[in-house]
């Protein structure tokens, strides 16, 4: 496993543009505390994010895991490229060449994206847990280490997309047609949804297939946590509108989602055992 | 007894209709050097891609050492290069040696030792993308060493160099042949494979045409050209050597073909006995090109 782990991180550490992708990656994680400082006015109403609890144990949680997510278009980038590049640069053909049986190949990969997973999932719990412990109102241990299962969520959510980007990246094999149609497919899912959502009698049956589309899946893993802020709340019921979501991490879509990435996997795995070079 | 390295039996591969590899069955043994002969898509590729695990056959079987090992673990002690050099352009020469020895499970101790060889120690820090064709070659050959292979597949090492290239890649092949190392060269330039193989396989149309030595292929047809004072008695007598095949005259001088070997001295002896003086007397072999001609017309 080191020996797999340490040949894939040696091919993307010394690559220049994923090396300041991932640089930026964990940077841009960093960062997430500047989100303290957004303001912004709806009407007569100021907001400012710092004080609607958005720090506050436990909700931290929800509401970090949420924001992070959106920055894995980085390394879904890095992973498209480590894989459409085999292809093109011929290596996938040496390091057969070399000793390198195809199950390895794929299974060095896959070791990487757990491993981009799980350190970015180690990153937001110790910026949330440093935010929370400089903002947050409660302070018991209880309290802060509740609702943690957001964090697991959030890695689930990266092991699907990233297995996502590895399956497109062994299909189409050129990076830039690769993030194309991950683009594409992005396009697809969201129209197509919008489209049937609204031209189908029953719109809660349109939710529930959707739920077990790859991308839908994983956006539903962390619900979005804005309509559970304060100000968000006051506005609401001020207009009448009562919140009856439910915010908690559906696990229903962890199985799913799961099972994409097993699928995807397998599937990059098949394509480059039958494929000749 | 020479050991086996690599032994393939009936092997075959489609790609749709056209059978690029048909039916080819073939053993390398330890330490000689094999030449692959075969016009440009008669299959010396694809099966050296199939041995090498990149194309995947659609019957027959290889083993790698006697099939004590799995394919992929068996080219860990296979040096191979196939057409074109690969490595990943961002990292320089020895980066990307020392993750083929990752992947091999080598240590780094041999990656100096091997660039010294094919002659890269002062680019050793320079990115493989700046790197001319014939030293990506080399870094190819260098990387194919890393692990002191038992055998050394070449496929087309030549392609697309320049002269000078052409003969650095040479000399780095006789050093290694004469170090013991078994060879499996694919080639269609001939006088490449006529100056360092021993054995030679030619393939057309994915079938072989011919197995054996080198020397056997070139010697299987020599003919004798003649000429005395008297030539229509030279022509009778030699059509009553015992061995002869077929004689006649071209050009002012006497061709003929024997049945079996027969030495230029045993034949000027013959003449003599016959009381006739030759005043020349060649024994023609053809070269490894015009034998391959004949076998892939």
């Amino acid at each position: 496993m080191k020996r797999l782990l340490s040949i894939e991180l040696q091919k993307i550490w010394k690559n220049r543009a994923s090396r300041i992708l991932t640089i930026t990656y964990f940077l841009l994680l960093t960062f997430l505390s500047f989100i303290a400082s957004i303001k912004f006015d709806i009407g007569p109403i100021h907001i400012r994010l710092a004080d609607q609890g958005i720090f506050d144990f436990p909700f931290i949680w929800h509401f970090n895991t949420f924001i992070a997510a959106f920055l894995k278009i980085f390394l879904a980038v890095i992973i498209v490229s480590m894989m459409a590049n085999e292809y093109s640069y011929g290596t996938l053909k040496q390091n057969l060449i070399d000793g390198m049986s195809k199950k390895e190949f794929i299974i060095s990969k896959v070791y990487t994206i757990i491993a981009f997973a799980a350190v970015s999932t180690l990153f937001v719990f110790i910026v949330s847990l440093i935010l929370g412990l400089v903002f947050s109102s409660y302070d018991e241990m209880s309290i802060i280490f509740s609702k943690m299962d957001y964090l697991f969520a959030y890695f689930i959510k990266l092991i699907g997309f990233f297995s996502f980007c590895l399956f497109i990246g062994v299909l189409i094999k050129r990076s830039a047609f690769a993030l194309g149609f991950l683009f594409m497919w992005f396009m697809f899912e969201m129209i197509s949804y919008a489209i049937a959502y609204n031209n189908f009698r029953n719109p809660a049956l349109i939710d529930k297939i959707y739920d077990y589309f790859p991308l839908m899946s994983m956006w539903s893993l962390v619900p979005q946590p804005f309509t559970k802020l304060n100000a968000v709340r006051t506005i609401g019921s001020q207009l009448g509108v009562e919140d009856l979501r439910n915010y908690d991490v559906p696990y229903t879509s962890v199985v799913i989602v799961l099972v994409w990435a097993t699928l995807f996997i397998y599937a990059s795995y098949k394509i480059i055992e039958k494929r000749d070079l | 007894m020479k050991s086996t390295i690599l032994s393939i039996k009936n092997l075959h591969k489609r790609y749709g209709k056209i059978h690029a590899v048909n039916d080819v069955s073939l053993d390398i043994q330890k330490g000689n050097v094999y030449g692959i002969l075969g016009p440009n898509g008669s299959g010396k590729s694809t099966t050296l891609g199939i041995v090498l695990n990149v194309v995947n056959k659609t019957s027959g079987e290889y083993h790698w050492f006697d099939g004590t090992l799995e394919t992929h673990q068996a080219l860990k002690k296979v040096g191979a290069i196939i057409e074109r050099p690969n490595f990943y352009p961002y990292m320089t020469a020895k980066e990307n040696l020392e993750l083929v020895c990752k992947i091999k499970g080598i240590n780094y101790s041999k990656i100096e030792e091997k660039l010294e060889v094919v002659g890269l120690s002062d680019r050793k820090n320079s990115k493989f993308k700046t790197f001319s064709l014939g030293m990506k070659q080399r870094l190819a050959i260098a990387s194919a060493l890393l692990n002191d292979p038992e055998i050394l597949i070449l496929d087309e090492p030549t392609n697309g160099l320049d002269p000078q290239g052409i003969h650095q890649i040479r000399d780095i092949i006789k050093l290694i042949a004469s170090q013991g190392t078994t060879i499996l060269l694919a080639s269609h330039l001939l006088d490449e494979v006529e100056k360092v193989c021993s054995h030679v396989l030619v393939l057309r149309y994915g079938e072989i045409l011919y197995n054996g030595t080198v020397d056997d292929m070139i010697a299987h047809e020599g003919h004798f050209e003649l000429q005395a004072e008297d030539m229509e008695r030279l022509l009778q007598t030699l059509l009553e050597h015992p061995d002869i095949d077929k004689a006649s005259e071209a050009e002012g001088k006497i061709i003929a073909y024997f049945k079996r070997n027969v030495e230029p001295s045993a034949l000027n002896k013959y003449c003599f006995a016959n009381n006739l003086i030759l005043n020349h007397l060649v024994l023609k072999k053809l070269s490894l090109e015009e034998q391959f001609l004949a076998l892939t017309q």
